[in-house]
């Protein structure tokens, strides 16, 4: 069932897909695949969920993900953790320095106040999306629910806090062009969305479209940027490889 | 020494006291160190937990007793008031966006919902592999739902709050688990906004500051509706 890497040549292309402004997407990442989303026009924003595609009981964990690294974002060396002390996935590359995890996503009722409210009968394809409803559709195709969606990563997006906790956003955090590699050291089910962050200030409705390229991976070294970003990543990291053992 | 550091903070938040009178709770429970809770708070009443001994992490999580699919978040909460920490006036947030409790009184002045519950999986990660078999507040939340007949399991455990439990956030962006700010006798109060399931594991964590190395008993007490 696990498909071997073995046979392929890393940095070889797998498939790509193009994610337009607004869309939602889902879809199988293996283990031992990377996964590069790319910021097409800037200011792009994707909304990410993990869950093992073997026992979707275990997902991604936001906490877990930040007390083990002792961050409240993400970057290269980073990992990103299932609640069962497992890594989905390791932030390999980043052209961006920054990912939110603890904003969450849109949802319908602020994306009508905040833009108007639309709908398909008039506009088409080209009526508001939120990202909680986004996330939903996707992970409905799975038999996963409300239950199911947690605290989700916002990648590109770039929300720091105060010494008293307040929040800011930081407009126009991510280029044209800048990208992070995912690298997957499990079979994950990957939900996406590229909704607007909850929190981004635009008066206007403009989400941004994003590329993201499935490609073969080199093996995990021994001195691996992620594995030994800090002993907790090689404790989860041999976590994971029980797994596959 | 914690007091001084406290209190020379500029961004100590004020800290709001309750004029309800304990004799007159409806319920008053002690949850031992270490142990789960599970109960009802019904819609108006008032919800209080204090921290009898200081510096004891409570693991909370709530759901909509009707509806048990909507749920506290921590994100919905976390974005809509703009701002990290929990304390007086924070209206906590279900995934649905509605407010299911409101923040009402609060000695200990700032809480936590981005550290999540400590599990014997993390534990490993955590701490180190021989850490597995110590007692969780995953375990309690997953044994207390089981026995509860309730109809929730693990998938209806999402990121919790963490009552008197300080984790500080810089801003370039590191988490740390600092020592605690509450104290002996502390507490924070909550008004139900609608019928809630409350969950509540009382940390039995002996690995990190959360509950100063050593767990210590909480109490519950309910008031009203008024």
């Amino acid at each position: 069932m696990c498909a071997m890497v073995s046979d392929r040549v890393p940095d070889q292309l797998l498939w790509e897909e193009h994610l337009h402004s607004g869309a939602h997407w889902s879809g199988l990442v293996r283990r031992g695949v990377r996964l590069r989303i790319t910021d097409l026009e800037g200011g792009a924003n994707v909304s990410a969920l993990f869950f093992n595609h073997e026992e979707r009981l275990e997902r991604y964990n936001m906490a877990d993900t930040l007390k083990a690294q002792h961050t409240a974002y993400l970057t290269a060396g980073h990992v990103c953790y299932s609640d069962m002390g497992r890594v989905f996935c390791s932030v390999i590359a980043d052209t961006c320095g920054w990912h939110d995890t603890f904003c969450g996503v849109s949802n319908a009722a602020m994306v009508a106040a905040r833009f108007g409210k639309t709908r398909f009968q008039e506009q088409r394809n080209d009526y508001y999306k939120n990202g909680f409803d986004s996330l939903l559709n996707e992970m409905g195709k799975y038999g996963l629910g409300k239950r199911d969606l947690v605290s989700n990563i916002n990648f590109f997006s770039k929300v720091t806090a105060d010494d008293a906790g307040d929040l800011r956003f930081h407009v126009n955090h991510s280029k044209e062009g800048s990208y992070v590699d995912l690298r997957f050291e499990m079979n994950t089910l990957v939900m996406l969305s590229t909704c607007q962050h909850p929190l981004d200030p635009s008066l206007e409705y403009e989400p941004r479209p994003v590329q993201v390229s499935a490609i073969a991976a080199a093996p995990v070294a021994a001195d691996d940027l992620c594995r030994t970003k800090c002993p907790e990543n090689t404790r989860g990291f041999r976590n994971t490889e029980m797994l596959y053992a | 020494m914690r007091e001084a550091a406290y209190m020379e903070d500029a961004h100590a938040p004020t800290l709001i006291e309750s004029r309800r009178d304990p004799t007159n709770a409806s319920l008053n429970d002690i949850i031992p160190a270490g142990e789960p809770w599970l109960g009802v708070v019904c819609r108006g009443q008032t919800f209080r937990i204090v921290d009898i001994e200081g510096n004891q992490a409570v693991d909370t999580l709530f759901f909509n007793a009707a509806n048990s699919e909507e749920r506290y978040s921590a994100s919905d909460t976390i974005r809509s008031q703009g701002r990290l920490y929990l304390t007086t006036g924070t209206q906590l947030l279900s995934n649905d966006g509605n407010v299911m409790l409101t923040i009402t009184a609060d000695t200990c002045g700032r809480h936590d919902t981005l550290g999540g519950a400590c599990s014997a999986e993390s534990n490993t990660v955590r701490y180190a592999l021989e850490k597995r078999h110590m007692h969780s507040c995953r375990d309690n939340f997953l044994l207390a739902l089981a026995r509860s007949g309730v109809g929730l399991t693990k998938r209806d455990l999402p990121s919790n709050i963490n009552f008197f439990m300080n984790v500080p956030v810089t801003p370039d962006g590191k988490l740390t688990f600092a020592d605690g700010i509450s104290a002996a006798g502390r507490y924070v109060e909550m008004r139900a906004e609608m019928d809630v399931i409350v969950l509540i594991s009382n940390c039995p964590q002996l690995n990190n500051p959360c509950n100063a190395y050593n767990p210590t008993p909480v109490r519950v007490m309910v008031w009203g509706p008024d």
